[in-house]
């Protein structure tokens, strides 16, 4: 049997370490070794991604922190900046769902706690395999309860998301979580550990033996072997977060702090040589003084500690005594366990012995990038090509338009958002279930629209046209609530980077994803990326969430998707063509993954935002929804169901075809409801922004009812199809 | 007049209880710590939703403990107007301000929806505003609200109309539909036998603006001022 070497077990190349010998000018010891292999480790290095992230745009005029900090900052006025992340919590969900989930939820929110911010919303974006399955319920009930019993323990509403199944998903379900934040321009913190001769504090629970080497675990393929790593798993506990929160907030408020920074992955060795790095400075710290949990750990064990939350204050030496007073007021342990120097050094100390001292830069920073082989997986072109003319006709457009509404990944995602606290801050003022939330900031008259979004099945056809699709589907969910898109935080969750077929599917959604950012004008100012998201070989479908942030100048006027009135107008703005590929028409009716996803054209969808913008501020419309999943059908039937109103809609075929027409995904569509009186308004914006739109309908009855060229195809009573879209995954669930 | 809201660790409607009297209300309200020894000078106390302690060992369990709690209980025996709502209805059963204890809900999940209650007595100083038997539409967001209590305890209950609210549908129907947590007679909230201390798992500071989705949670807080004012 060949020798593994210690750096082998650690989730470093051989090469990699020739990289530390040489840098360092001696063989690292065992705890550096540590060290380096969590910070060189993919989670924290993005050795195989960061070259390519730097295809998207980040910055633009109210960028305030693009990436490289803890969370991107934009300017909203009024002297406030919205702060937001995502990030993934994929692997220790697949192992411990619930704490997996519900530490993924902690860690974000520390990362938005560390800009200085009020974390004021949560969001999350949660892949599946068949709700058939028992253990993928098991996993689904977990994460749902995990991030529930963290944040609404926490107080932080849970505003949106989304959740999709999909066999992809099945044993490495993803699990994304965002947390948005505000704080006042004045009161922004970095994570920068300047000023040599400041305090080092550590603050919040105690260090523990566990997530020892969770992002090494992070940052490989599950496997039957993964069960083993529970104890990378960490374990949450909000009630302490919640305190951590408030002193942090409090610490800021009185200007109290140097530099802020959270304990997340890597924990104390991350967080001491990210902030000295930044800088520019060295640090001292002494194992002797951090809080444990129990006796004897090692050094190696507390640098690699991933206990939760915890975070590190640099603080000046004459307001050590502010700062201890107020977080003892908070019930909190807090002690200083090293000082900022100006060597650049990080030296860690035990028993008054150096154990480990490496420059903070070299962790931090200089761990290889590689530009890892890109060639275009042979799947692409065997299932790219779909002829229509194959494919038979709709006959039971009512059965088909059940169906789509009670498959889980349309249905009501109410059995999920219900065990959330979305209303905790009394804020939320466009609830979950909605195209976008809305959450209003106080003592202003503005909100924020939130959402996330990514269709994978159209990454997964075509990375390139689904990454621009994520990024527009997002902006078309925030203006249809009347915000204007404002900046794009990323979770990119992928397969094997050393797999060429993965890394050429993350190149191509990054290019279509930055394309969308820089034409929509949504820069990216944040994200994460979470490779090895395969099981014994078998990788996800490319998922690039988006989350993203919108700016509502007045929350008196959000819109909302149902319908109002009986009498409005139906319009639909936007074009259909004969587009089915990647439709979950497609998928659920002729059981197929085929085709190309629907071609996206940025202008169009400019056009769109801009006519849907103005038509919500200037009061012309009373309701909006977005055409996504299950096409136009599908969405009257969200907007009947949701404003318990029926509609007469009666389309007109052209060349297309009936399914195309009812189920089609075309792009770059919303219907929107409208008061007669107001139709010709509508049209002078349309034209004036260069958009198609046509009158469809009006709303009215208890029925949805649709014929196309005077012939009847759908007609369903509300009952009916709220019955199969509302109680569609309690029913699986129960 | 003068609200109290007491902040333990871990409450996290403290918030949006201030807000409410203070800005929707305009009545002065002040944040009062749970190490404080004193109530000095408030003519009622609201004991605001949240995880107290992270509801660790039982919800409300650890508060009750708080320093502050003594002078709640002070407070209370000398008649004076005390609010609990949620994680503070909890807290108040656990100190022995209210009768009955609130269980896991029955199907084991927290709960973040509207529901509807019945106003079953009017004649309090928190619901004397109300017309009788009113609907209101307040939200719940909790993982133990199911209230028990025993058979002799219930009687009493019903015998000295100290159940105020119980879980019905928005037509006015109390029934084992409406009720979102499987709490025994449907009850959502109870008040003392004086009548001066109500606990209910209902937020009725999250009911008080149109913009978020009601305004029947002002009755209750309307009815407060009104009894104040009348003291």
């Amino acid at each position: 049997m060949k020798e593994t070497k210690n750096w082998q077990e650690m989730g470093l190349t051989d090469t990699e370490y020739q990289l530390i010998v040489d840098g360092l000018g001696r063989e690292p010891n065992y705890v550096e070794l540590g060290m380096f292999s969590v910070m060189w480790s993919e989670h924290c290095s993005y050795k195989h991604s960061r070259k390519a992230l730097k295809m998207f745009p980040t910055t633009g005029e109210r960028v305030l922190q693009g990436p490289g900090e803890n969370a991107g900052v934009v300017d909203i006025g009024d002297g406030l900046a919205v702060c937001f992340k995502i990030e993934s919590h994929n692997h220790p969900s697949a192992i411990e769902p619930y704490q997996g989930a519900a530490t993924g939820v902690g860690g974000i929110i520390r990362d938005i706690l560390a800009m200085g911010a009020r974390p004021v919303a949560l969001l999350n974006s949660l892949r599946f395999g068949s709700l058939q399955n028992p253990r993928v319920r098991h996993l689904f009930s977990g994460v749902v309860s995990g991030i529930g019993g963290y944040g609404n323990c926490i107080g932080i509403p849970t505003v949106g998301g989304e959740v999709y199944f999909a066999p992809c998903y099945e044993a490495n379900p993803l699990v994304n979580a965002m947390c948005v934040g505000v704080v006042n321009k004045n009161h922004l913190m970095k994570g920068q550990a300047t000023g040599p001769g400041n305090l080092v504090i550590l603050v919040g629970a105690s260090t523990g033996r566990d997530g020892i080497h969770g992002v090494t675990f992070a940052s490989e393929e599950l496997s039957e072997a993964s069960e083993k790593k529970r104890p990378s798993v960490q374990v949450g506990d909000p009630f302490m977060e919640k305190l951590l929160v408030e002193a942090c907030l409090e610490l800021v408020e009185n200007d109290y702090l140097v530099g802020l920074q959270d304990l997340g992955g890597a924990g104390l060795t991350c967080a001491t040589s990210e902030t000295a790095s930044r800088a520019g400075t060295g640090m001292e710290i002494n194992l002797d003084l951090v809080p444990l949990r129990e006796k004897n750990l090692t050094p190696y064990e507390i640098m690699l500690s991933e206990s939760q939350e915890r975070m590190l204050l640099i603080v000046e030496p004459s307001k050590e005594n502010k700062v201890m007073e107020i977080c003892h007021r908070w019930g909190l342990n807090a002690i200083a366990i090293g000082r900022v120097t100006d060597d650049r050094i990080l030296r860690i100390f035990k028993d008054r012995k150096i154990v480990a001292e490496v420059p903070a830069r070299m962790l931090a920073e200089d761990a290889p990038i590689y530009s890892p082989l890109a060639i275009e997986p042979d799947y692409i072109k065997e299932i790219s090509s779909l002829n229509l003319d194959e494919l038979s006709e709709v006959i039971d457009a009512n059965r088909v338009l059940l169906t789509l509404l009670s498959s889980p990944t349309i249905a009501s995602k109410e059995w999920v958002y219900v065990q959330y606290d979305y209303m905790v801050r009394t804020s939320t003022v466009i609830h979950p279930g909605s195209d976008s939330a809305v959450v209003r900031i106080r003592d202003t008259t503005k909100g924020l629209a939130l959402t996330t979004d990514c269709n994978s099945l159209y990454t997964y056809l075509d990375p390139y046209v689904g990454g621009m699709i994520a990024v527009a589907e997002a902006a078309r969910n925030i203006v249809c609530s009347g915000a204007r898109p404002l900046a794009v935080t990323d979770c990119l969750n992928f397969g094997n980077p050393e797999k060429p077929d993965i890394f050429w599917q993350f190149l191509k959604t990054i290019e279509g994803m930055s394309e969308a950012c820089r034409i929509l004008q949504t820069p990216v100012v944040g994200g994460n990326v979470s490779f090895y998201n395969e099981r014994s070989g078998s990788p996800i479908h490319p998922t690039p969430t988006v989350g993203m942030v919108g700016l509502l100048e007045n929350i008196d006027k959000r819109c909302t998707l149902e319908f109002k009135n009986q009498g409005d107008i139906i319009v639909l703005l936007g074009n259909s063509f004969n587009e089915l590929g990647g439709s979950q028409y497609l998928l659920l009716i002729h059981d197929l993954v085929k085709g190309s996803p629907p071609a996206l054209d940025l202008q169009k969808e400019k056009s769109l935002l801009e006519t849907l913008y103005q038509a919500i501020n200037e009061g012309i419309i009373n309701s909006a929804h977005d055409l996504s999943e299950g096409g136009l059908a599908v969405a009257l039937a969200e907007c009947c169901i949701n404003g318990s109103l029926g509609a007469r809609v009666a389309l007109e075929k052209d060349n297309l075809r009936i399914d195309a027409l009812l189920f089609g995904e075309s792009q770059s569509r919303a219907v929107v409801s409208i008061m007669p009186d107001k139709i010709p308004s509508l049209w002078q914006l349309a034209q004036k922004n260069g958009l198609e739109i046509n009158a469809i309908g009006y709303v009215g009855g208890d029925t949805l009812h649709i014929q196309v060229d005077g012939q009847e195809w759908v007609n369903l009573t509300i009952e009916e199809i709220e019955e199969s879209w509302k109680k569609s995954i309690e029913k699986l669930m129960s | 007049m003068k609200f109290g809201v007491i902040v333990f660790p871990g409450s996290n409607c403290d918030l949006d209880a201030y807000h409410l009297v203070k800005d929707v209300l305009g009545k002065p309200v002040e944040y009062i710590w749970h190490q404080k020894n004193s109530v000095e000078g408030f003519d009622c106390l609201i004991l605001p939703g949240g995880f107290s302690y992270g509801d660790y060992l039982r919800c409300g369990a650890i508060a009750r403990f708080s320093p502050i709690m003594q002078e709640v209980v002070k407070f209370a025996n000398r008649g004076g107007l005390v609010l609990g709502i949620c994680n503070g209805f909890q807290i108040l059963t656990e100190v022995g301000l209210l009768p009955g204890a609130l269980l896991r809900n029955k199907d084991l999940k927290f709960h973040c929806q509207y529901v509807h209650v019945k106003v079953e007595n009017v004649n309090t100083p928190f619901t004397n505003l109300i017309e009788p038997e009113r609907i209101l539409k307040v939200p719940i967001a909790h993982g133990d609200g199911n209230y028990y209590i025993d058979e002799q305890g219930l009687n009493s209950l019903s015998e000295k109309k100290q159940v105020i609210f119980r879980y019905a549908t928005a037509e006015g129907t109390v029934s084992n539909e409406a009720n979102p947590n499987g709490a025994l007679f449907n009850i959502a909230g109870v008040i003392s036998e004086k009548g001066n201390v109500l606990g209910m798992m209902p937020h009725p500071e999250r009911a008080g603006e149109a913009i978020l989705g009601s305004t029947d949670g002002l009755y209750i807080f309307q009815s407060l001022i009104n009894s104040l004012e009348r003291l």
